[in-house]
């Protein structure tokens, strides 16, 4: 700590500025790895977690049958995040609407939304995908585990994407609605071209951080027999008796995930550069 | 349109309240055809309420208000159709930011008057042109000075081309220097002989365009007269104490 009490100094013009902070940050890297490296190296059972987890040999084996199954995780996503956004959206309109006649239209989308938001996912997954088939209903109960799959997790992140929605409408000012409606336009014109696209693109981060809760979720699905990459990771484990297939399937995860989060924030920063200027 | 003998705007006997607040306390006004009615008075006599009771942004608890001699208080009456005859511009501009210029112009036209985005953008264009806006069509609000914006937000309402125009404080946000364009834009209205209701404190400004002057005070107005003579020689204690701040604060 001496030295770093050195390089406060003002006289001292060895390292400043930004070359000065790069070398701490790095320094306080370094420092941080060496000390994760040796817990982990130290721990009693670091040899075989590493053999059973990170054998290469096994990661690479393993990787063909775990993608495959990503696939569907990929499939489950994109299907559902679709329709969640849709249901969403729809359910935070309703809950907004005003006036007494559409009492019994709210009261269904908040007993929706509190009803979804509360069960956990995985037992929505075992009702529907056991319960809708038990039913014996024509069209219902004959749908494939992928389908119930879907409609479980549609079911449980469009009440929280609706929730998102709602705190973006309610974030535009009402000013912007007294505009609109001056202007002649009907309520629905003026929530459709005034107030639902400044929400939406307020929301998008936090829309974004609920699409990647959904694609881990996916996961789960497998409770009801969906083959995904979990499930074949698992698979996997049975067959070598090596947990490689998880690793893999956590890295396809990741990797999903941080591309997405970097599209995001380019889109947010674009769009801000668009509206203001940047100097006056 | 009804003959120019039927006044265009006409008040009778309003009430307003907030809960448990009366802000509009009976209120009788008559605007006519081409005619400039000024309305002052101080913060909470109940000036802005009034206005947005006309638009129909307020309903009102009693008393009636008509356009054209319809009565559009009454239940069952088509507020879009309405609103789409009287325009009204905000203090705080209230441009759509998600908008261009062009965009937050052309919207009521095109969704509400069903023109086609060609149409509607022609007659945009020669009011942007009209007010010195030619340039700041493709503009982001957000980009343009306060000044800009509220004149924008005037060609907005003029879009409609409304039988009535209200405006509501719309130099208070203002920087002093940018007043000037935002007063030139009303005075060129009131010269084409728009019907316009007035809310400001620009004293001076009212003194040179209102055809007549109400001043307000506690939901009621106390007392209504042409510019010159309220200003000179006012009848009511209440306008004489209120005039007097004003002369006090170098606003007139």
């Amino acid at each position: 700590m001496a030295a770093g009490a050195e390089r406060r100094n003002p006289g001292d013009r060895a390292l400043r500025g930004p070359r000065r902070r790069i070398a701490i940050s790095a320094l306080s890297t370094l420092v941080f790895l060496g000390v994760v490296a040796v817990v982990l190296a130290t721990a009693p059972g670091m040899s075989v977690v590493q053999e059973r987890f990170f054998s290469l040999d096994d990661l690479r084996r393993s990787l063909p049958q775990v993608a495959g199954g990503f696939l569907r995780n990929v499939q489950l996503m994109l299907i559902a995040e679709v329709l969640i956004l849709a249901l969403g959206l729809l359910l935070a309109v309703v809950r907004l609407l005003p006036g007494p006649v559409f009492f019994p239209l709210r009261m269904v989308a908040v007993g929706y939304i509190d009803l979804f938001r509360g069960i956990p996912l995985i037992l929505v997954l075992f009702m529907v995908g056991f319960g809708l088939p038990g039913l014996q209903l024509q069209v219902i109960s004959t749908r494939s585990i992928f389908v119930y799959g879907v409609i479980s997790l549609v079911l449980v992140y469009s009440a929280y994407v609706a929730e998102v929605y709602r705190a973006g409408i309610e974030s535009v000012h009402r000013s912007q609605m007294a505009a609109a409606r001056s202007l002649g336009l009907n309520r629905w014109q003026a929530m459709r071209f005034v107030v639902l696209p400044q929400a939406i693109r307020r929301v998008v981060p936090p829309l974004l951080n609920d699409f990647i809760g959904l694609q881990k979720d996916t996961a789960l699905v497998s409770v009801i027999g969906v083959v995904e990459a979990a499930r074949e990771g698992q698979a996997y484990g049975a067959q070598y008796f090596n947990y490689a297939g998880y690793v893999v399937a956590a890295a396809l995860f990741v990797l999903i995930t941080i591309p997405l989060a970097r599209f995001t924030d380019l889109l947010i920063a674009r769009d801000r550069r668009r509206r203001q200027a940047a100097s006056l | 349109m009804s003959d120019s003998r039927t006044p265009l705007l006409q008040l009778e006997d309003v009430h307003k309240s907030f809960g448990a607040v009366e802000v509009l306390r009976g209120i009788d006004l008559t605007v006519d055809h081409h005619e400039v009615v000024s309305l002052i008075g101080s913060s909470g006599s109940g000036k802005s309420t009034l206005l947005q009771c006309v638009n129909l942004l307020e309903g009102v608890n009693a008393g009636r208000i008509l356009l054209d001699g319809q009565e559009i208080t009454a239940s069952g009456v088509a507020v879009n159709q309405i609103r789409r005859r009287v325009g009204i511009v905000f203090q705080t501009y209230n441009l759509f930011p998600h908008m261009t210029v062009l965009q937050n112009i052309t919207l009521a036209p095109r969704r509400v008057l069903k023109q086609s985005p060609r149409e509607a953008g022609r007659a945009a264009v020669e009011l942007l042109g009209r007010f010195g806006l030619d340039d700041k069509r493709d503009e982001y609000p957000d980009r343009l000075s306060g000044g800009q914006q509220q004149r924008t937000a005037i060609v907005r309402a003029l879009a409609m081309e409304p039988d009535l125009m209200l405006f509501d404080e719309v130099t208070s946000a203002l920087d002093p220097e940018l007043v000037g364009e935002v007063l030139a834009v009303i005075r060129d209205l009131a010269e084409t002989g728009m019907t316009m209701v007035i809310v400001s404190h620009e004293m001076a400004f009212v003194r040179e365009i209102a055809d007549r002057v109400c001043f307000l005070d506690a939901g009621t107005i106390v007392e209504t007269a042409p510019p010159e003579e309220i200003f000179r020689a006012p009848q009511h204690d209440r306008t004489q104490q209120f005039l007097q701040r004003i002369i006090e604060a170098g606003r007139l």
